[in-house]
C-alpha cells in the first residue's frame, strides 16, 4: 500500500493525486485518441455511441450523484438539446456555435424548471420530472411546424471550420469530436467538484439543514445543479440526435431517462468513472442480449426481454452493490493493496443513528 | 450594544409555547451558557438565532442588525456559526471537504470562473485551505484529514463539527451540547478549546450544555431556562445555587410551590 505524503495545498486541488494516476489517465486518453486505428468502423461507431451515452450520463450524475436530487425527466432535456442544436443549424448557425448554445439553452430551461420542481423531495420530485419526460413527447408533436412532429427531422451535416464530420464517411472524425466533447465536459465536471459549488452540492446532498447553517443557499444550489446537469445532458442529446441521423417525438422517450438512471446506478453514483462504465453496460447490453437469444433461442425474439433485464440489473445493483461497478472496483483495489490484511467489515456501510429531526 | 440580543421572543408550536417572552443579551467576547432541563427550549433558542424558526413575536438582533429579516442561509454571512446537538456533518465527504464547506461564506469566485478553474479560483482555494489547515492544527485533526466522516468515531465527529464552524471565522459561535457523549478526556479537550477560542481567536461563544462541570469552568455568564422561560441568570455558581434552578431540575419538597413539583 502506498501512502501519499502531502506537502502542499496544490496536491488537494490539482486534477490527479499523483504522477502515477496522471500517467494512467494520459495512457487512457492516448488509447482513446488512437482508437480509430485500432478497431474497424463498426466498433468505432459502437464506441462513439458509448461515449455519447456517457456524456448524457455525466449530466444526470452531477445532479444525482453529487447534489443528491433525482430526475426521471432527463430524456426531455436530451430532446431539448437535440432539437435546439439542429434547429439552430437548420437556421444557418454553424455547428461550432449551435452546439454550445444548445447546451446553454437546455441548461437555462432546466434551471427555470428547477425553480418550482426543487421544492419537491424524493419520490415527488421523481414523479414531477417523469411527467416532464412524458410531456416532452406531446410538446414535440404539438410544435410540429418547427420540430417536424411525428415525421421528425433529419440531422444536417456537421461542419467544423470547413471540415465535414459525418458518421458514415468519416467515423474517425466523429469519434474524435465526441471524444473532445467528453473530455471537456469531464474537465468542467471536475472543476465544479473542486470548487465551492461542488462542495455545496455535497453539502445539500448530505444535510440540507447544516448546509444552510454554513451559508449555502439550498434552493439556489439545487437550481444550479439542475441547470448544469441539464446543460450537459442536452449536449449528450444533441450528439445522440446528430449521430442517429434522424429523430422524432419517439426518439427520446421516458425510457431513455430510466436508462440514464440505470446507467449511473450501475456505474457507481457519485463517480465520474461510473458514468463511463454505466454507458458501456447500457450500450452493449442489448447487443449481448441479442447475441445470447440468437445462440440459445435460435433467433426467437422474447418480447420485453431487454426492459426486463435492465430492470432486474438496476434492482440487483441497488440491493447488492449500491456503489456500482466503480465502487466495487475501488473495494477490490483496496483489498489487493492491503492484502492480506483487508477485513470483511471494512466496506460495511455504517449506519447513522443520530440525525437531527427535520426542522421544518 | 450587545452582540446578540433577543427581546421578548415568543415561539409557539401549535398549542405548545416553546419559548415564552424570552429576553437575553450576549456580550462581545464572553462565553455565555444556556442551561436547563430537557425541553426547556435551549436548542430552540439556537434554531431561532439560525433562523430555522421564526418567532411569533419579539426581536432578534446581531450587532445591531435585525436577524428576522434574513433567510437562514444569510445568517452565517454576518459571522454566526453553529454546531448541532446530533452532529450534522456531510457524511460522504472527507474531513477536509467538510471544513471547506465552513469557508462557504468567504467564497468570491463565480460559477463561470469555477467551471474553467481560472487562476482566481485556484488562488481562492489555496486561501481556503490555508484557513482550514489552521483549524486542523488547532483541533489536532491531522490524522483524520482525508478520512470520510462515515467511518469516524463519535468523538472525532464532534470535533470536526466544531472545526467546520471555526473554519468560517465567525464572530459568534453557537455550540449545541459540545460535550454530550464525549469521554472525560475529550470533554477536557473541549474545555481548553472553548477557552482558547474565546481568548486567542476573540470569538464570542454561546453554548447549550448539560455538563455543569464544563459550564462552570468555561462560561462567564449562565442563563437557566425552564419551559421556555428565564429562571435565573448570573455566574455559574450563582445560577447553580439559585432555588428556582434547583427546583426545576429536582422538583420541590412541597408540591404547592411555584415550580409545581415538576421533575425534569
Amino acid at each position: 500500500m502506498r501512502f501519499q505524503f502531502k506537502t502542499s495545498y496544490e496536491q488537494d486541488i490539482r486534477l490527479f493525486e499523483d504522477r502515477r494516476q496522471a500517467a494512467r489517465y494520459a495512457l487512457l486518453l492516448a488509447l482513446a485518441v488512437a482508437l480509430p486505428f485500432l478497431i474497424d468502423d463498426y466498433f468505432l461507431g459502437e464506441a462513439t455511441n458509448v461515449l455519447i451515452w456517457a456524456i448524457a450520463g455525466l449530466g444526470l450524475m452531477l445532479l444525482t450523484g453529487q447534489a443528491g436530487q433525482v430526475s426521471l425527466g432527463h430524456s426531455a432535456f436530451m430532446a431539448l438539446g437535440c432539437y435546439a442544436c439542429v434547429l439552430m443549424m437548420n437556421a444557418g448557425v454553424s455547428f461550432v456555435l449551435a452546439f454550445p448554445l444548445a447546451g446553454i439553452v437546455t441548461g437555462l430551461a432546466g434551471a427555470l424548471i428547477a425553480i418550482p420542481a426543487m421544492k419537491l423531495h424524493g419520490v415527488y420530485l421523481a414523479i414531477a420530472t417523469l411527467a416532464l419526460a412524458i410531456l416532452a413527447d406531446d410538446i414535440i408533436v404539438l410544435t410540429a411546424p418547427w420540430t417536424g412532429g411525428v415525421a421528425g427531422l433529419y440531422a444536417p451535416p456537421i461542419d467544423i471550420l470547413g471540415v465535414t464530420v459525418d458518421r458514415w464517411s468519416t467515423p474517425d472524425l466523429y469519434w474524435w469530436m465526441v471524444l473532445a466533447v467528453a473530455v471537456l465536459v469531464t474537465l468542467a465536471y471536475v472543476n465544479i467538484l473542486r470548487s465551492a459549488t461542488g462542495r455545496a452540492f455535497a453539502a445539500v446532498r448530505d444535510s440540507e439543514i447544516s448546509a444552510q447553517a454554513m451559508g449555502v443557499n439550498v434552493a439556489r444550489t439545487k437550481t444550479i445543479a439542475f441547470g448544469l446537469s441539464c446543460a450537459i445532458t442536452g449536449l449528450g442529446g444533441a450528439l445522440m440526435g446528430l449521430f442517429a441521423g434522424a429523430f422524432n417525438n419517439e426518439t427520446f422517450t421516458f425510457l431513455i431517462s430510466i436508462q440514464l438512471v440505470m446507467m449511473i446506478v450501475v456505474g457507481g453514483l457519485g463517480f465520474i468513472q461510473g458514468a463511463f462504465l454505466g454507458a458501456v453496460v447500457i450500450a452493449f447490453l442489448p447487443q449481448a442480449l441479442s447475441l445470447a437469444t440468437d445462440a440459445l433461442g435460435r433467433g426467437v425474439a422474447i418480447p420485453g426481454l431487454e426492459a426486463g433485464v435492465f430492470g432486474a440489473l438496476l434492482i440487483a445493483f441497488v440491493l447488492f452493490e449500491p456503489t456500482g461497478l466503480w465502487g466495487r472496483w475501488l473495494k477490490i483495489k483496496t483489498w489487493l493493496e492491503l492484502f492480506p490484511f483487508a477485513r470483511r467489515d471494512m466496506f460495511r456501510r455504517q449506519r447513522s443513528y443520530l440525525k437531527t429531526e427535520r426542522l421544518r | 450594544m450587545s452582540l446578540l440580543q433577543l427581546s421578548d421572543v415568543t415561539l409557539k408550536f401549535g398549542g405548545l409555547t416553546a419559548v415564552a417572552g424570552l429576553s437575553l443579551a450576549v456580550e462581545e467576547g464572553e462565553v455565555f451558557a444556556l442551561v436547563g432541563p430537557n425541553g426547556a427550549g435551549k436548542s430552540t433558542v439556537f434554531n431561532l438565532v439560525s433562523r430555522f424558526y421564526t418567532p411569533a413575536s419579539g426581536r432578534i438582533t446581531f450587532a445591531g442588525q435585525d436577524l428576522l429579516r434574513l433567510a437562514p442561509h444569510d445568517v452565517p454571512a454576518l459571522g454566526i456559526a453553529r454546531t448541532f446537538q446530533n452532529i450534522e456533518l456531510f457524511q460522504q465527504s472527507t474531513v477536509l471537504q467538510n471544513l471547506l464547506v465552513g469557508r462557504h461564506r468567504h467564497r468570491r469566485t463565480t460559477l463561470a470562473e469555477q467551471l474553467f478553474h481560472l487562476p482566481s479560483v485556484r488562488g481562492e482555494e489555496r486561501e481556503h485551505r490555508h484557513a482550514v489547515e489552521e483549524v486542523i492544527d488547532f483541533l489536532d485533526l491531522q490524522p483524520y484529514r482525508d478520512a470520510r466522516i462515515a467511518g469516524l468515531p463519535y468523538g472525532v465527529r464532534k470535533v470536526v463539527e466544531l472545526g467546520r464552524a471555526l473554519a468560517s471565522k465567525p464572530r459568534l459561535l453557537l455550540l449545541d451540547e459540545p460535550a454530550s457523549g464525549l469521554s472525560v478526556e475529550e470533554t477536557q479537550n473541549m474545555r481548553w478549546w472553548i477557552a482558547d477560542i474565546r481568548r486567542h481567536m476573540g470569538i464570542t461563544v454561546m453554548m447549550v450544555e448539560h455538563d455543569m462541570g464544563l459550564v462552570g469552568k468555561v462560561s462567564d455568564r449562565v442563563l437557566a431556562l425552564a419551559d421556555g422561560r428565564r429562571l435565573a441568570e448570573g455566574t455559574p455558581a450563582e445560577v447553580q445555587a439559585h432555588p428556582a434552578v434547583i427546583a426545576a431540575y429536582l422538583g420541590t419538597a412541597a408540591p404547592s410551590k411555584a415550580a409545581g413539583g415538576r421533575v425534569a
